[in-house]
């Protein structure tokens, strides 16, 4: 995972409420092998039409919007279906950030997971920060994750709160797995008790499958 | 020491590391994997560089995509093929021990652990699958995963888990003839509900689970998790070992024995705490039948179609009302009688040989109803072979059957094996969701012997009639 610290970067505005999981990476992309590749699925139905090309009156088709890698949205970004695609999705496509007045739960948790920054703030300052995007290339928003502000176009800045752990997960660039592995001497040591203790319990054998 | 359940015990024999916020590192014994959940954990470690921290406590296998109809054939749907190839390219590039699709052995992964002695008690197996409860049987901590949970799981042996909480349910009396592992558990979740469980491990026990047979006490496992748990349970005993002895992956001779003197410490100490009791007499219990979409939906095959304008609770009504329209049911009228299209006898919950047999038991000399389409996919190739031997094929196919290649099948077709629109089923799977097998179908889950008296009659019938 890559770590976050500052991302200055493209802000772009999706200002709707309720966009769930189905609108960020519609069902029929599922069956797919890999989480790779699905930022070009990413917004579907909004960003292509029948015939599968871009619709260029959606934001994300527009310059400078299509090198954003922060979203404006507003409240329960991500509800409806579970699905890991989602963040795979936004993530593939770019988006590193995505602030909101509220998250659905799992997307939420899922987005950490996967090295994106959700941010929660109260709706008037995400509707301003929506006025901040529409100043085109000079739409850019700084995050910075240290000190947990953000500095908009005009040098305000606005602070947001973070869960202390996910915010270091996130600062060191590690992710569950990256987390858990700090704790390799631990996992080896139990492995080797439990071999010493427990040595009928065989591995499992390539060789008795195949005859 | 304290007094412990079996949940207890399988929970601090794993655990790693305690975090300060509750969480524990839980060391995994068994990752069984197969074709749908895996590929993006396996793109996930290669994005990162990680490598598998020991691929021998794992285990492959293809079921949920594979056709059941003629194996030499390239697969025709192209999202299933890729999926399929995708499994077989990643256990190479990772060396994870892998059954393939032409192996005698290939079948779906709940059924084909146990029969290779890679599912032992005292175990924690996971796999990226719901129905991993079916492990629980054998005394082993099963339960299901996301992909990311897999993928955490190959890069580390572990997971990040809370404990859950205790339900025992103890369940005594006498099964009557005619009367299944699949009648019990489909009794115990119409009782709690399909949200009974959550949040807990249930432990089963009682005089009717010490007298099932492993095959038997899968069923229960399987379909803990349709009462919401995270888990089913049973603490292993001699039907357990017994099963166990000999089996390809399982320990041999005298570490056989050492193995069987720790497992025997696993059951529940006396009065050891449970969070919640609920016991169960079986007695009168009547083969049972789903009349709707959720597995809580059912009755005994004598009852009629409930009315949900007895119901309470306004969006309960509304839910059952809208359920009673999707299965095209009348209500107040008696279950039994009801016609149907197709019958599956398969998934992991009832395919193996002892289903067969008790399917083939009803079917012996009969024929099903002409308008009926029927199917039979055995649980493994292994089983397959068995029943083969056995003559059992002959039995199902005199009758009228599909005799087809093991795998998830109509379960929830992922493969061509699906329900047309409206058609009507009476199947030996786990789940009646809708469009569950097959956009538009509709579902009764019953035992194996039910579902063969019903081919027979062309409608859900009452088996003991028949035997
Ligand atoms: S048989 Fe059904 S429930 Fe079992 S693993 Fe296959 S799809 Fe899942």
């Amino acid at each position: 995972m890559d770590k976050f610290d500052i991302l200055t970067a493209i802000a772009a505005p999706l200002p709707e409420e309720n966009i769930d999981t189905d609108k960020i990476i519609p069902a029929r992309f599922l069956k797919t092998t890999k989480r790779s590749g699905l930022g070009k699925s990413a917004f579907y139905s909004w960003r292509y039409d029948e015939n599968g090309k871009e619709r260029e009156e959606f934001v994300l088709n527009r310059e400078p919007y299509r090198q954003a890698e922060i979203l404006v949205t507003y409240e329960n970004f991500g509800c409806g279906s579970s699905r890991e695609h989602a963040p795979w999705a936004l993530l593939d496509f770019g988006i590193r950030c995505v602030i909101a007045p509220s998250f659905a739960d799992i997307f939420f948790n899922n987005s950490f997971k996967n090295g994106i920054l959700p941010i929660r703030l109260p709706r008037e300052i995400c509707e301003q920060l929506v006025e901040d995007t529409k100043m085109g290339a000079n739409a850019k928003l700084t995050i910075n994750l240290e000190k947990q502000e953000i500095i908009r176009p005009n040098g305000e800045k606005i602070s947001f709160e973070v869960d202390p752990l996910r915010r270091q997960l996130l600062l060191d660039g590690l992710d569950d797995i990256g987390q858990t592995l700090q704790h390799v001497k631990s996992i080896d040591d139990f492995e080797e008790k439990r071999k010493q203790n427990q040595p009928w319990y065989p591995k499992v054998s390539a060789e008795k499958l195949s005859s | 020491m304290k007094a412990r359940t079996l949940f207890d015990k399988l929970w601090d024999s794993h655990v790693v590391e305690q975090l300060p916020d509750g969480t524990a590192i839980l060391y995994i014994d068994r990752h069984l994997i197969h074709e749908v959940t895996s590929p993006q954990a396996f793109e996930g470690l290669r994005m990162a560089g990680r490598k598998i921290h020991n691929p021998e406590a794992m285990m492959a296998v293809i079921d949920h995509n594979v056709p059941t109809t003629d194996r030499s054939k390239p697969i025709e749907e192209d999202d299933s093929r890729q999926q399929i190839e995708a499994l077989e390219h990643n256990v190479k590039e990772f060396g994870v021990p892998f059954i393939p699709l032409q192996s005698d052995k290939q079948g779906i992964i709940h059924v084909v652990g146990p029969e290779e002695g890679i599912t032992l008690p005292g175990m924690t197996i996971v796999c990226g699958d719901s129905h991993t409860s079916t492990h629980g049987a054998f005394g082993a901590l099963a339960f299901g995963i996301g992909t990311s949970e897999v993928e955490h799981v190959m890069a580390t042996q572990t997971l990040l888990q809370k404990p859950a909480k205790n339900l025992k349910i103890e369940i005594n009396g006498t099964l009557r003839p005619g009367m299944s592992a699949k009648d019990v558990v489909l009794a115990v979740i119409g009782h709690i509900g399909t949200a009974g469980g959550t949040g807990h491990v249930i432990e089963f026990t009682g005089s009717v689970i010490r007298n099932l047979d492993m095959a038997g006490r899968m069923t229960v496992c399987n379909m803990a998790i349709e009462g919401g748990a995270r888990s089913g349970l049973i603490a292993p005993d001699e039907v357990t070992f017994e099963y166990i002895k000999g089996r390809p992956n399982a320990p041999q001779g005298a570490d056989f024995d050492a193995a069987v003197g720790y497992w025997k410490s696993l059951a529940s100490d006396e009065g050891a705490h449970y969070d919640k009791v609920i016991t169960i007499n079986v007695d009168n219990l009547e083969p049972m039948v789903t009349w709707g979409t959720s597995p809580e939906d059912v009755l005994p095959i004598t009852g009629n179609i409930p009315d949900p304008a007895l119901l309470k609770d306004e969006s309960q009504r509304l839910r059952k009302q809208r359920m009673l329209d999707y299965m095209d049911l009348k209500i107040g009228t008696p279950i039994a009688g009801t016609k149907i299209d197709a019958v599956f006898i398969g998934s992991c919950t009832n395919s193996r040989l002892e289903d067969l047999r008790a399917a083939a038991h009803v079917l012996k000399g009969k024929k099903i109803a002409n308008h009926v389409w029927a199917l039979v996919v055995p649980g493994s190739g292994v089983i397959k072979k068995q029943a083969e031997a056995e003559g059992l094929d002959k039995i199902f196919i005199d009758a009228g059957f599909e005799w087809r290649e093991a795998g998830c099948s109509m379960c929830l077709a992922m493969n061509p094996d699906r329900l047309k629109p409206g058609q009507r089923c009476a199947s030996t799977s786990n789940r009646n969701f809708e469009d569950r097998q097959g956009p538009g179908g509709r579902t009764h889950l019953v035992s194996p012997a039910m579902a063969a008296a019903a081919a027979v009659k062309g409608e859900l019938t009452d088996v003991r009639e028949m035997i």
